[in-house]
């Protein structure tokens, strides 16, 4: 974006459409596990993710744009994790909290799907067992940086 | 048969609302993703109009195998995976683990790290209940509270990374004691942090006790008697709450709590509004143990000392050929335990749980079978369903604390 004199702003559409994609990410109230309790603390006083526009918890996928996959994903939840990101709308952006969701963790078992982008597309991962709120707003910040220099695409295919 | 909604205030026929079903009941599916299940379950309910007729729970959507992995770990390592089972409340999880081993072993620990885990146990206690309320409160409708519980809860998780290293899931306790000593300083860190919470928990009563929405959706609602409760194996605040003082740390007294004064707070009527009096006092009795706790800590080691348990001190590891030994060894293979089969059982702050851990006299355990106390009370969700208001569920839901980590395993 850039300034002139007569205090207009000149820019892309694409830039300022990402602009605004960034500034409010609403995630969706997905919780799973042990990580889930942390993604609780971003929104509590000491964290406050809402400096960041992103504080908006949705509990529906229809209205959410961020998917922070807290916790191990089982193999009876992988439909269900499917299907919650089918519903979401595009643009779209997963973020893999913990070992578990990002490589199955400590759990290499027959009961946990090892690394959630085994089936869903991963723009972020955080380490942690579980992260500290810290950490996932380092991711939350990270994602917003990919999304306004075009590198995530949110789940948009591109030609 | 057809049922038409109309609207009373608007003269439209809305004749695309048709609900069509057998007789007047519909069965609605709700979970495994949904803002008021806590966690993954799946509620597949029939309803006639707004009340419920059947509440059938279905669970395994977060199933670990955290009982098979852990066969799979020597004795000490098992208790990583065990601390993940009710995230909630870990060192509960770990207290029980490692007291069962310990019973297999014949171990005792000295008396600075069994009042170390007894004041752990009771802050994990805490900070569960103040979760517990916070999430609550915000299924019913007040954001407020939710603030005020999480806010006190950081200063717990505080002292645990203090101690620990970790927020949470500390896997802080061994099998013969804890990891390592408090440091320096962490004693007045915690008694800072107790001096906020009698005025913090009278703060948030004060929101709720007499606040008519929140006596609105908890009183009489998700009644349970005592007898059904017994029945469904409900323990822990949810069977107090009806009125049955059962609690572990009275009934069968582990780690020391017979030697601590503190009282078993109980309820009348097994409703909602109980089970959130019950957990409310069950914050200010941990409170108490707290106190007690820091006041008679004595000093001395925290670990056992037996070179076949305990790892060697570091200063010897790198002078002395034979704790350098035992060390490679405790670190590689563990150590065996002799074969036998403990039953040991604990009061975490969902009830109790109990640990049937079976060795075959080698390094890992045989057999880790754990009693998930959540896991009972979920299924006696449908005796408190019974009848109730749709919208009542998610109380009843909010108020019975099942943690999934913990139900599936």
């Amino acid at each position: 974006m850039e300034m002139t004199n007569n205090q207009f702003f000149l820019t892309s559409v694409e830039k300022f459409v990402r602009w605004a994609q960034k500034s409010s990410i609403w995630p969706l109230t997905f919780g799973l596990a042990c990580c889930a309790i942390e993604m609780m603390n971003l929104v509590s006083p000491r964290y406050d993710m809402a400096q960041f526009g992103a504080e908006v918890f949705r509990s529906t996928p229809r209205q959410a744009d961020l998917m922070i996959v807290s916790g191990r994903l089982s193999n009876k939840m992988v439909p269900v994790i499917e299907q919650v990101y089918r519903q979401m709308p595009e643009p779209k952006w997963v973020i893999a909290m913990g070992a578990c969701a990002s490589s199955g963790g400590i759990f290499d078992n027959y009961a946990i799907v090892q690394g959630v982008d085994e089936v869903l597309p991963v723009d972020i991962y955080v380490p942690g067992c579980p992260p500290s709120p810290d950490a996932v707003l380092y991711a939350v910040l990270k994602l917003r940086e990919a999304i306004a220099s075009g590198q995530a695409h949110g789940g948009v295919m591109r030609a | 048969m057809r049922q038409v909604v109309r609207s009373g205030d608007y003269d439209l026929d809305l004749e695309e609302l048709v609900i069509e079903g057998e007789g007047d009941r519909m069965t609605l599916s709700v979970g495994p993703h949904h803002p008021s299940t806590h966690g993954v379950l799946r509620m597949v309910l029939e309803i006639e109009g707004e009340r419920i007729v059947k509440a059938t729970p279905e669970v395994g959507f977060l199933h670990t195998g955290i009982e098979k992995t852990a066969e799979n770990l020597t004795w000490q390592q098992a208790i990583t995976v065990i601390d993940r089972m009710d995230y909630l409340a870990p060192l509960s999880n770990n207290l029980g683990y490692v007291l069962a081993v310990e019973k297999l072993l014949g171990l005792e620990v000295p008396p600075r790290a069994r009042i170390l885990r007894l004041l752990f146990t009771e802050l994990q206690r805490m900070a569960s209940h103040l979760l517990w309320l916070g999430t609550t409160a915000l299924d019913i409708g007040s954001q407020s509270v939710l603030m005020y519980a999480f806010d006190l809860r950081e200063g717990i998780l505080d002292l645990f990374e203090e101690a620990s290293g970790a927020r949470m899931n500390p896997s802080y306790f061994r099998v013969g004691g804890i990891a390592q000593d408090i440091p320096e300083g962490f004693e007045d860190m915690c008694r800072r942090f107790l001096d906020r919470v009698p005025e913090r928990i009278r703060e948030i009563r004060n929101i709720l006790d007499e606040n008519p929405i929140w006596l609105d959706r908890l009183k009489g609602v998700g009644v349970i008697s005592a007898e059904d409760a017994i029945a469904w194996g409900v323990t822990g605040p949810n069977l107090r709450a009806c009125g049955v003082p059962y609690d572990v740390r009275k009934a069968f007294p582990y780690a020391g709590y017979d030697e601590f004064e503190f009282d078993v707070p109980v309820g009348e009527n097994g409703d909602c509004y109980d089970r959130y009096v019950v957990r409310m006092e069950e914050i200010m009795e941990s409170y108490r143990l707290c106190r007690q706790a820091l006041a008679r800590l004595p000093r001395g080691p925290v670990m056992v000392n037996d070179r076949k348990i305990a790892l060697p001190p570091k200063h010897e590891v790198r002078q002395s050929m034979e704790a350098l030994i035992h060390h490679f060894k405790l670190v590689s293979y563990g150590f065996d335990v002799p074969a036998g089969e403990v039953y040991q059982a604990l009061e975490s702050p969902r009830g109790e749980i109990g640990f049937y851990v079976v060795s075959n006299g080698k390094n890992k355990p045989w057999r880790v079978r754990v009693r998930g106390p959540a896991f009972y009370n979920v299924f006696a969700m449908p005796v408190m369903m019974q009848g109730a208001l749709l919208a009542d569920m998610v109380a009843i839901i909010a108020t019975v604390d099942p943690v999934f980590g913990e139900v599936d395993r």
